[in-house]
């Protein structure tokens, strides 16, 4: 099964220390900090396997002759596998996955995975914004496919 | 072409959708999120919540479930194969936890059709299934949960 890499790899700048567990404060955030980075590897046995965990069964995900006959350049991943893996990295840096408490984004590319080998995805995230009132902080994420932006104004709004 | 005659459409409340902590764990594993939030219930107790958290877009189980009503319907005129996802969102007024019985009511938003491409948005608002409900047929609606936001691009016939 392919992984991301741990969060305490890549998610060290914006991490303050607070006893047992380490979770970003507010206060010590800045518009234009990075969260860290990571890097996804899709593969046909990973798509078939959010087919089934999903129950999104597109035959356009794991059917290569479906997927041509519909106009397609190939078997893509499904946009909500590429969006529910971005923001893993989100969530291993805030330290509770439900501090996510508003994900969105638009699907700009799709990701062809080929029969064999992987697809490599690139994230970053950052600090775009923060809302010190509400106690929470917006992260702006990129996914690129070689040199192509597979997300589109990829944010998360995570409560600190 | 795409009906236009759902838009504005409001369904009924559906089914309740009873979340379990293996396929909580089973969707966490499918998208690499390996927070031991999502797959030890300790882990999920020592971050205040009752049960495994569900991953930040587990919630679309839940929604697509619930867009079926209307994109399986026949005089929608929907056809799957030539959609492609535009965007998604999820609002979540608390977090989907195990042991959660969620139900939804789906509305249809927007209809759109530039040319040869339409869109439809979708938005599914996802409650906590009321006490004391004896007819799952018709669940009473708790707690609101979340709000699911979902734009699907249909390509016209070539």
């Amino acid at each position: 099964m392919t992984t991301a890499h741990p969060a305490a790899e890549t998610a060290g700048t914006a991490t303050a220390s607070s006893g047992a567990t380490e979770r970003p404060r507010l206060a010590g955030l800045a518009v234009g900090d990075e969260i860290g980075t990571r890097t996804i590897e899709f593969d046909r046995p990973r798509l078939v396997r959010y087919a089934g965990a999903s129950g999104d069964f597109n035959r356009i995900h794991w059917d290569q002759a479906f997927a041509e006959g519909v106009g397609l350049p190939g078997v893509i991943a499904h946009g909500m596998l590429t969006m529910g893996s971005v923001i893993n990295l989100v969530t291993d840096w805030a330290g509770d996955p439900a501090a996510v408490v508003d994900y969105g984004t638009r699907f700009s590319r799709p990701v062809p995975v080929p029969a064999d080998g992987t697809a490599t995805v690139e994230v970053t995230g950052k600090i775009g914004e923060i809302d010190a009132e509400a106690g929470t902080v917006r992260v702006d994420l990129t996914a690129t496919f070689g040199t192509t932006k597979v997300l589109t104004r990829a944010q998360a709004v995570v409560r600190l | 072409m795409v009906n236009t005659d759902f838009e504005g459409r409001e369904y009924p409340v559906n089914a309740p959708y009873s979340v379990g902590a293996e396929k909580i764990r089973e969707f966490a594993d499918a998208v690499g999120a390996t927070h031991p939030a999502h797959h030890d219930p300790v882990a999920a107790r020592g971050l205040g919540y009752p049960g495994l958290i569900a991953p930040p877009t587990f919630a679309v189980i839940v929604a697509q479930r619930a867009e079926q009503q209307y994109v399986a319907d026949p005089e929608a005129r929907i056809d799957f194969s030539r959609v492609v996802h535009g965007d998604e969102r999820f609002v979540y007024h608390r977090p989907i936890v195990a042991g959660d019985e969620l139900v939804t009511v789906l509305h249809v938003d927007r209809i759109l059709s530039r040319g040869p491409m339409s869109t439809v948005t979708t938005r599914c608002e996802i409650y906590a299934a009321g006490e004391g409900i004896s007819d799952a047929a018709a669940p009473g609606i708790g707690e609101h949960v979340a709000t699911v936001t979902s734009t699907l691009a249909v390509r016209g016939e070539d």
